[in-house]
């Protein structure tokens, strides 16, 4: 059951890499200018809860987190498609992707 | 009999007047709102006589009837052991009282569709008549102080919405803005004796009062006395007595038939129709009975002796109003109240007949007032002047006129009543003396003589103005008729009291009579010696008592004394005191410094809103962090570490 998360390794550390990846995942989202960059920002804060996700349910012997991690992906994946369409919509309207541009919601 | 006298209507048919054209009149035709302006007095008058005519038809058993009370079924105000309700009661007294309100009122409604028809206002006119009527109806059948205070203050209301009819003319507006608050002051007496009321008695029902008092027959003066003080200055306020009586000469300001309604037949008497009504209470203050003689004397002398110098037709008037209703509070004073009553209904007809005739003069001369440019007027205005003349002679006190019976019948209640009745009476004479000199002076300036102003060309009124006229005049003549007998007294003797018989009988009443006669013989004399014979001669008096003369034309100075003493300081305590230091100051500051918090906050705040969506990231992810530390942290642990422990009451 548990071949996939290496025994010697201790819980604390998979809970401080998905820590780190969190707060990367709002930095990036805080100090980055591009839009697909603050994107990208988001899909990375996602995927470190999915993380701590695993990791509890590993823990805890309890399958209900690894549920959770796919519904977090699906809506990550729909989010991907809708969130890259209207990036397109806004870089054909505006010629930009820096978001302190495209601050307003009028065009 | 148990005939249902609905006197709820006799109020409510004019105020149902009121509404239609105060609110509709501007846009209904002229006919229609002179006919719904007339019509609500004329139901009011019917349903008033038709009851008044069953008395005369059925004595025995009508009069077994009265007091008729009629009482809403739904409580006005129920709280704890206090209950007050819409009654409403018909005995002698507010019959008699009804009569006069509402058949004058009718005949002045009548005049003035003649004297007010080139008014713009002439809806607004009859709409504030009918709610004049209104008040004063329901003044007169309340059957509790309270009830009869909403009238009291209401027709304090329609008398200020009446004087300043023509508000464009800052006089008017000012008159009128007087009238009210001197009333208002008079009011605060009225409100002071109610509360005494309901803390001694714990009821306004006049007729819960009067029982209370018949069961308590040794109960008198103390707080007695001060109820019926508070209630007397009340009076004095309404009824234009001193100290308060200064806003009536001013009240002439007002369209002419409106001084005749409420400035001198109806609202005036309010003063002394609540003191008749109270009267069980000032039976028990002989205190404060002796202050109303002494009050109605001097009011009575004081008035007559600014009259006499007045210019101004309705000025003369007006203070002739103060000094008859005088004579009433002194008819009071001395606890005849049916005298008092009895001269209220005479003095209604004549003096709204002099007012009306006044109007007409007044009419006729294109809106001048002034008796000095008037004269000659007999021959010009052949009506008027006998129905004047008919109105002077009565208030005058010759017989057989009205007036004389009644004012008659007060002085001989002063002289049989005490020492200091004595002393009242004489009060009295000199007085009807000064009344029948200044009223006969104002005919002679009138209709006597040269017309001295030759650019007026005088004509004589419409019938709507002169056949109202020629009815109050035969009710002038007339009216004392219903005294023959002492029939007046008897009916009023169930609500009021009998007349006080004296013991000295016919004989001193037939002496007294000759002196009053006299004394009005003597005023004529003299007015005609001054103002017929040698119309120079009260110049040169005048010119050879200066001092005196300008005092009488300047009343006294009493509205200056007045606005000295304290319509100066307390403008000044307003201005400086309340205007500066409490509303720009304390008010205006707090209400700065509120303004000024919430806009400094909202400057801080404001920073936060930077439209920046990356700093509100930041922000939340703070915020969500510090969240975390708040939730997942055990503060009083972690503060143990550093060697601080929380002292959590019941947490332990």
């Amino acid at each position: 059951m548990s071949s996939f998360l290496a025994q010697d390794v201790p819980l604390q550390f998979y809970l401080l890499l998905s820590a780190i990846l969190f707060a990367l995942g709002i930095l990036g989202f805080i100090i980055k200018r591009n839009l697909i960059t603050v994107f990208m920002s988001i899909e990375l804060m996602l995927n470190a809860v999915n993380l701590s996700f695993v990791t509890f349910a590993h823990q805890w012997h309890a399958v209900k987190g690894q549920i959770f991690v796919f519904f977090v992906m699906m809506v990550a994946a729909a989010e991907a498609a809708v969130g890259l369409a209207i990036i397109i919509a806004v870089f054909r309207a505006r010629a930009t992707l820096a978001v302190d541009r495209i601050d307003l919601m009028k065009l | 009999m148990n005939a249902p006298l609905h006197l709820w209507m006799i109020p409510l048919l004019p105020f149902a007047g009121f509404l239609i054209n105060g609110l509709l009149g501007r846009r209904l035709p002229k006919p229609v709102v002179t006919t719904v302006a007339l019509l609500a007095p004329l139901a009011s008058f019917t349903i008033v006589a038709v009851a008044a005519l069953n008395f005369f038809w059925h004595v025995g058993t009508f009069a077994s009837v009265l007091p008729f009370t009629e009482t809403c079924p739904i409580a006005w105000i129920s709280v704890g052991t206090l209950h007050i309700d819409f009654s409403l009661v018909l005995d002698q007294l507010s019959l008699v009282m009804l009569l006069v309100i509402t058949g004058v009122g009718f005949l002045i409604h009548i005049y003035s569709v003649g004297y007010m028809t080139h008014d713009e206002g002439y809806a607004r006119y009859f709409s504030y008549l009918n709610l004049f009527l209104f008040f004063m109806t329901t003044l007169v059948l309340a059957g509790n102080a309270l009830l009869m205070f909403v009238g009291w203050e209401g027709v304090g209301l329609a008398s200020y919405l009446l004087i300043g009819f023509w508000f464009t003319k800052p006089s008017a507006a000012a008159a009128g803005k007087k009238a009210f608050v001197v009333n208002r002051i008079g009011d605060v007496g009225f409100l002071i004796g109610m509360f005494l009321l309901l803390a001694n008695f714990g009821t306004l029902t006049f007729s819960e009062i009067a029982d209370k008092l018949a069961a308590n027959p040794g109960w008198t003066g103390g707080v007695l006395t001060a109820t019926a003080l508070c209630l007397l200055f009340g009076a004095t306020g309404k009824s234009a007595q001193l100290p308060l009586y200064i806003w009536l000469p001013d009240a002439m300001e007002g369209p002419t038939p409106v001084s005749a309604l409420i400035h001198a037949a109806t609202m005036v008497t309010a003063g002394v129709y609540m003191i008749a009504r109270t009267h069980v209470l000032f039976d028990h203050a002989p205190f404060a009975l002796s202050t109303v003689a002494i009050i109605g004397a001097a009011t009575a002398l004081f008035a007559a002796t600014m009259a006499l110098v007045q210019t101004d037709i309705k000025r003369v008037l007006a203070y002739s109003t103060i000094s008859q209703l005088g004579y009433m509070f002194l008819g009071c004073g001395v606890a005849a109240y049916s005298a008092a009553i009895f001269h209220l209904m005479t003095h209604a007809f004549f003096k709204a007949l002099l007012f009306l005739a006044a109007g007409s003069v007044i009419h006729a001369m294109g809106d001048e007032q002034d008796m000095r440019k008037m004269g000659g007027l007999r021959k010009k205005l052949p009506i008027t002047y006998a129905t004047m003349t008919m109105g002077v002679i009565a208030i005058a006190g010759i017989p057989p006129w009205s007036g004389f019976f009644s004012k008659d019948a007060i002085l001989y209640a002063a002289y049989t009543h005490s020492s200091l009745g004595k002393a009242l009476w004489f009060v009295g004479l000199v007085t009807a003396a000064l009344t029948s000199f200044y009223m006969f002076r104002l005919w002679y300036l009138t209709f006597f003589g040269e017309s001295r102003n030759p650019e007026a060309h005088p004509h004589e009124s419409p019938w709507s103005m002169l056949g109202p006229l020629v009815i109050l005049a035969l009710l002038s003549f007339a009216g004392g008729w219903v005294a023959q007998g002492g029939r007046i007294y008897a009916f009023l003797a169930p609500a009021i009291g009998a007349r006080p018989e004296a013991a000295a009988g016919d004989r001193l009443e037939g002496i007294l009579s000759i002196f009053a006669i006299a004394a009005a013989a003597l005023g004529w004399f003299v007015a005609y010696r001054f103002y017929r014979q040698k119309p120079s001669r009260p110049a040169e008096l005048a010119a050879a008592l200066p001092a005196g003369y300008k005092l009488l034309a300047n009343k006294y100075y009493v509205d200056e004394f007045y606005g000295a003493t304290v319509v100066k300081p307390l403008l000044a305590f307003s201005t400086y005191f309340l205007g500066w230091v409490v509303d720009t100051a304390i008010l205006g500051g707090l209400a700065w410094l509120l303004g000024g918090v919430a806009t400094f906050c909202g400057a801080l705040l404001q920073r936060w809103q930077s439209g920046n969506i990356r700093s509100y990231a930041a922000w939340l992810a703070a915020g969500a962090a510090a969240l975390l530390l708040f939730v997942a942290v055990s503060w009083p642990a972690f503060l143990a570490t550093f060697g601080i422990h929380l002292n959590l009451a019941g947490r332990q």
